[in-house]
């Protein structure tokens, strides 16, 4: 099957492109770039993207897809159709499940269970047997097995010896540990510390608690060579460790999640938990840090944490709530609201962040725009407005502090694997 | 005259005038109390649910007895144990509750905003008795009552609030109603207990008890509760006592005119000693039969609004 997409603009920071032109694609691999003929107009379907971009398949390193264990909350399936509504052609998965990803076998099971869906699923291996932090897991294993990265998230690894080895022992294959940071003899509380959490009389957790294991993990990247991905990373004093490492190039990258670049703990104030997440939101001044480091490209890329939740176990009383939101299917139009149209950043930065920087890190190869590549690709309308409607989610829970929320940008299309999903619908192309 | 909201979940951000109302109209409750018959018909045919999810003894008595001093029907619900961990949820639980055509529901738990998610799943008046560390509102309005009661007035007074103020809900809905009524508000406790950017709600802070007793015309003295973990924030009750402990040769030396107050129950020998818990410069038993006053003011006031 032949698809035109007309006068698009085709944005790949990658291959210096930033060029309107039409894209053909034949049986899902892109066959031209510019110069279509009159035949070519007769014998495809014809796609007008006028005044849109094209940029190579968003990606999202940092998602909870739920399965295996807790189905009733979000499937392998009912993810990656958030993640196809969303914009992306690929996410990672995060590997707190029940069981854990821990084993080749589910690492396995979860490559299995998507292989046929547009958007393609990578696992993120746990970094310690059972997340327990105790001992290293079967890395080799699992990384031949398709893991992509490793991870205890949910929480940092628990010593400063076992991450020694996770990285050391990381490095023969060169993927990332991937810390959620957070020291846990600090992190009992239920918002972040600050005037707001008095007021609200919250449970705090100060943010000194995910500096103290930022810290940790640079040096031991720096001592061991090996590499840390510092993901969702939140406070203000984090950036400036991450920026202090890059400038001596030590090998760290880090990500950040839409809520934290904004939202601040004042959202805290009518106790919705909607808005209660690990970690927690901070403060105006740690939300603009936050926005100079993707600025300044001190943070890589941007992440959802897409992390989501039954109604009935959101709907409690606050400290007794679990942590985390939806974002995948909000994420692209907050950072084009947030950041794109508030000229914080680029178009240009947006696809780094989005799409290039988090195949970087996880040494996947970015989608290029090339005769004889295979069509991996996302057409973002930057000016189309909308309005988030949780109960039209393709997530199977609805837990968004965003509902109701006006946006400005949104994915029209993405093409992948021979897959199109637009206009609400699955075509084979 | 009637309140701006159909709910106390707190006294943070309550206008003056609701406070103001309040207090006069406990006034006329107080003097309901000095009666042989402590009954009015008020709140008759209103049906009241008290919600314990945390142990209380004065406050679920004090509002009971408001209740029925007011002729309200009240209903009792105590559990020690959260209603997450016993399966039903809370929403579930309210919601079966609410079935039974309550009208108001006073409701005391261990996490913060419970009241706030009330309001949101029930049709009820919610009146907040002390959530997490939140707000326990009643208590600082008994409290600003009972020092009114002997000032004539809140304004100007110098009101410092001495303990565990950063896992105190007594001293949040202080802070908040006493600096609305133009009181000059400090607190007093060691650092570990003196909670992030207090000073940013127009607080001072001391660190030093013979000054806060030297320079205020009220110590609203706290309990300092041993159950709670205090042991991680303290290195003991005798150091604590030593440094924070209100003693009378303390009294006698400072500040002769001072008042004491503490919502209690009191730690003998901790934050007061024995004399001073008994001697003339406190208030503690007034406060008690104040708070009976006080919420049937807020009972009475909430109930009868339209």
């Amino acid at each position: 099957m032949k698809i035109i997409l007309k006068d698009v603009t085709l944005l790949n920071p990658e291959q210096k492109l930033n060029e309107k032109k039409d894209l053909l694609i034949e049986d899902g691999i892109i066959s031209k770039v510019g110069g279509m003929t009159e035949e070519d107009y007769e014998k495809s379907t014809v796609y007008e993207f006028a005044g849109k971009y094209c940029v190579p398949g968003l990606f999202d390193m940092h998602v909870h897809l739920r399965e295996p264990g807790r189905e009733d909350e979000e499937t392998i399936e009912t993810g990656s159709n958030a993640a196809a509504a969303g914009g992306f052609t690929e996410i990672a998965c995060m590997p707190n499940t029940t069981p854990d990803i821990d084993s080749a076998e589910i690492v396995r099971y979860i490559k299995e269970k998507s292989k046929d869906h547009l958007v393609e699923v990578y696992p993120i291996a746990a970094a310690t047997k059972k997340r327990q932090g105790e001992a290293i897991s079967p890395m080799f294993e699992l990384y031949e097995a398709g893991a992509v990265g490793f991870s205890d998230d949910g929480v940092a690894i628990k010593t400063a010896s076992v991450l020694k080895n996770a990285l050391e022992y990381s490095k023969m294959f060169d993927v990332p540990i991937i810390e959620h940071c957070e020291d846990e003899t600090l992190a009992d509380g239920a918002m972040n510390e600050g005037i707001t959490s008095t007021i609200l009389g919250l449970p705090p957790l100060p943010s000194v608690s995910e500096d103290i294991i930022v810290i940790r993990d640079i040096l031991m990247a720096e001592y061991t060579g090996g590499k840390v991905h510092i993901a969702h990373i939140s406070t203000k004093k984090a950036v400036e460790l991450v920026r202090w490492a890059k400038e001596r190039n030590i090998n760290v990258t880090a990500e950040v999640t839409p809520h934290h670049f904004t939202l601040t703990d004042e959202s805290l104030k009518t106790y919705d938990t909607n808005f209660k997440m690990s970690p927690p939101l901070r403060s105006a001044e740690d939300v603009e840090a936050i926005i100079e480091g993707l600025k300044d490209g001190t943070i890589d890329c941007i992440a959802s944490d897409h992390a989501p939740h039954s109604i009935e176990e959101k709907e409690m009383e606050f400290i007794y709530a679990p942590n985390g939101i939806l974002g995948l299917e909000t994420e692209l139009g907050l950072a084009i609201s947030e950041l794109v149209h508030k000229k914080r950043i680029t178009m240009e930065q947006l696809v780094e962040k989005l799409s290039i920087n988090p195949r970087k890190i996880l040494n996947l190869p970015v989608p290029k725009f090339k005769t004889g590549e295979k069509a991996n690709l996302t057409i973002i309308d930057p000016d189309l407005i909308w309005t988030v409607d949780v109960s039209k989610f393709k997530s199977k829970s609805k837990n968004s502090p965003f509902d109701k929320k006006l946006l400005t940008g949104k994915a029209v299309a993405v093409i992948n694997k021979r897959k199109m999903y637009y206009e609400d619908k699955f075509i084979d192309i | 005259m009637s309140l701006s909201s159909r709910h106390l979940l707190g006294l943070y951000g309550v206008p003056k005038e609701d406070i103001q109302l309040i207090l006069d109209t406990a006034t006329t409750f107080r003097e309901v109390l000095e009666r042989p018959i402590k009954k009015v018909p008020t709140l008759q045919g209103k049906t009241i649910v008290n919600l314990f999810y945390e142990n209380s003894t004065r406050t679920r008595i004090s509002f009971e007895l408001a209740q029925k001093r007011l002729s309200a029907d009240t209903v009792n619900f105590s559990t020690s144990t959260s209603s997450a961990k016993k399966g039903e949820s809370f929403k579930d639980t309210v919601r079966n509750i609410e079935a039974m055509k309550v009208d108001m529901i006073v409701v005391r738990h261990q996490s913060a905003g419970v009241p706030y998610f009330l309001t949101r799943i029930s049709k009820a008046n919610i009146i907040n008795a002390g959530d997490g560390l939140h707000e326990h509102p009643t208590q600082a309005l008994l409290d600003m009552y009972s020092i009114r009661e002997k000032f004539g007035t809140l304004k100007g007074l110098n009101v410092c609030i001495v303990g565990d103020i950063a896992h105190s809900r007594v001293a949040m809905s202080n802070i908040f109603g006493l600096k609305t009524m133009g009181a000059n508000v400090s607190v007093c406790g060691p650092s570990t207990m003196i909670p992030f950017g207090i000073e940013d709600l127009g607080v001072k802070v001391c660190k030093n008890i013979d000054e806060a007793i030297k320079n205020n015309d009220v110590l609203n003295v706290l309990r300092i509760q041993l159950e709670r973990d205090a042991g991680s924030r303290i290195p003991s009750v005798r150091e604590y006592h030593n440094f924070f402990g209100i003693t009378s040769e303390r009294l006698e030396k400072n500040n002769k005119n001072i008042l004491i107050l503490h919502p209690g129950p009191i730690n003998r020998g901790v934050e007061l000693s024995s004399e001073v818990a008994d001697g003339p410069y406190q208030i503690i038993l007034d406060q008690v039969t104040n708070g009976v006053a006080v919420r049937m003011a807020v009972l009475y006031l909430l109930g009868t609004m339209n």
